[in-house]
């Protein structure tokens, strides 16, 4: 295989605290190719601090160290953040969990996709406009024209979410980090999301890493799968065979779900291990 | 338990009045646990609302344990009856009460007696020792939480809980363990359930039977045996079931 789009050994995310260091992310590794990697785990987990230490999210007093955080060969591990911002938004790119949250509740739709299309492609009004119209097409809104000139909370949660989807690919980056981007979306909506991605996986070459609590919903969309427990990647393996996961962790997230199709009286609650925290599975096969 | 009928629910006035329920009707037997799913704004959520008095624009017939409600005002003796459960345990419980304080003044508030005894009996309830009684809510974890939130409920020892997606808020791991706890005490205390929830297999786990609501109109009612057959009549719910797998 050529250079992956983005190589991560060892990354660390450390808090100082009063009792000690607190480690959110305790030694991660692996490689995304042109895929759709999902990271699962609980709260806590680490999936989304894994996140914001690849886009140089992590506010001190928090401390990202890593042996190695690639993109295309080139390190990023805590650029200056006036070279990472050319980076962000341009090469990699984040889509958040709630689009409430995330869009300016003061800037029309339009203007925002538009901003951030010109600030890292340049270029004049015309060309941002007619490229947001693209991307608004391409993230399937209809009427595109009326909703560029719409207010955030003028729109629905999905189309919210779309827009934020849209607002992210203007500017054509190689790798897009969507932490649980369907969350807060109803079912049919998402079957409509996780499409847009889909195809731009598929269509544009773009890596994509896919946060999520949902187990089920990563197992059916993505290639491949990273389990996090406590800061760690406990488990690695093809979504095909997410049910049959080696780690009692993992094993134990499966079973704790209810499922129409096999009523049970009682769920099985899941008895957490101490030896989760550190022991190693078993050397992880390199997928 | 429960009878609805007729039940519409607006917020605001002509000509921005939006019906956000419309001719919903349902009865609920006592000890059965009742679904209610749909999409975000099918109105789920509002119906619950409206039952519990928090909703006053609203008419139709609600009767609770035979007795008609009118309006927003319930009085004491609704409240020993009915109690709620809400989504979110970070919102419902306030930061600066201990769990003491919370059960305390529900049970004050219930005219209880004997205030120190019934708290213990209610962390046992829950699943929390007493060592959880003077915790405050930023020292629970998140279903910990929940289950404070569930023994402020029980603290009126009511006859039917409404639960506004008591679980979503919530890791897996946790939903199971607050999903059992739910079936536990619905036996011991032989209580009937509403439940609100977009997860149908959530809802499957719960319930015995559920009305399944789109754009503010419950569309169908089917036992949760139908439900995971995927039988519905409708479309719509045929198209909800088969997301959801």
């Amino acid at each position: 295989m050529s250079t992956p789009l983005l190589s991560v050994k060892n990354l660390c995310v450390t808090f100082a605290s009063r009792r000690g260091d607190f480690q959110a992310v305790r030694g991660v590794s692996f490689e995304l190719g042109r895929e759709r990697l999902g990271v699962v785990g609980e709260s806590g987990s680490g999936k989304s601090m894994t996140g914001r230490a690849i886009l140089g999210l992590v506010r001190p007093p928090g401390r990202v160290t890593a042996d190695r955080m690639e993109l295309e060969g080139q390190s990023i591990l805590n650029l200056p953040e006036r070279r990472m911002r050319k980076l962000r938004g341009s090469r990699i790119s984040m889509v958040m969990q709630d689009p409430k949250f995330s869009l300016n509740p003061v800037m029309t739709v339009g203007d925002q996709i538009m901003e951030s299309y010109r600030l890292h492609a340049g270029g004049g009004r015309a060309a941002a406009r007619k490229k947001a119209l693209e991307m608004l097409n391409a993230v399937r809104i209809r009427d595109p024209e009326r909703v560029m000139d719409t207010y955030p909370h003028e729109v629905s949660g999905g189309m919210g979410q779309r827009i934020m989807i849209a607002m992210m690919l203007a500017p054509d980056p190689q790798i897009l980090i969507a932490d649980e981007p369907t969350s807060a979306l109803d079912v049919s909506v998402r079957g409509e999301v996780l499409n847009i991605m889909d195809g731009l996986v598929r269509d544009r070459g773009m890596g994509l890493i896919f946060i999520s609590h949902d187990l089920n919903l990563v197992a059916r969309f993505c290639d491949r799968v990273l389990i996090m427990y406590a800061g760690r990647v406990v488990e690695s393996l093809p979504a095909r065979d997410l049910h049959n996961a080696r780690h009692p962790y993992t094993q134990g997230l499966l079973r704790s779900q209810p499922r129409l199709d096999t009523p049970v009286e009682r769920l099985p609650v899941l008895q957490r291990e101490e030896s989760w925290r550190s022991g190693e599975l078993d050397p992880l096969p390199e997928t | 338990m429960l009878n609805v009928s007729d039940l519409d629910v607006w917020f605001g006035d002509p000509p921005d009045r939006v019906d956000a329920v419309r001719g919903a009707a349902f009865s609920v037997a006592q000890g059965e646990s009742f679904g209610l799913v749909g999409e975000s704004g099918s109105g789920k959520s509002t119906i619950l609302r409206a039952i519990a008095g928090l909703i006053d624009s609203w008419s139709g017939q609600i009767e609770v344990d035979g007795r008609q409600i009118e309006g927003a005002r319930r009085d004491r003796g609704f409240y020993k009856t009915v109690q709620m459960v809400f989504q979110d345990p970070y919102a419902s419980l306030h930061p600066r009460h201990s769990v003491d304080a919370v059960l305390s003044e529900a049970l004050r508030l219930q005219g209880m007696g004997d205030i120190d005894r019934r708290i213990t009996r209610l962390l046992e309830d829950v699943g929390l020792g007493k060592g959880f009684r003077f915790r405050y809510p930023h020292q629970l974890s998140g279903g910990q939480r929940q289950r404070v939130a569930i023994a402020r409920a029980l603290a009126a020892e009511p006859r039917l809980l409404l639960l506004d997606e008591p679980t979503s808020a919530l890791d897996v791991s946790v939903q199971a363990e607050i999903l059992n706890l739910l079936k536990e005490l619905r036996e011991e205390h032989g209580l009937t359930y509403v439940m609100v929830s977009h997860d149908l297999a959530v809802v499957g786990h719960i319930c015995d039977r559920l009305a399944v609501m789109q754009q503010g109109e419950i569309v169908e009612i089917m036992s949760v045996d139908a439900l995971r057959r995927g039988a519905g009549e409708q479309d719509y719910t045929r198209h909800l079931i088969a997301a959801s797998q």
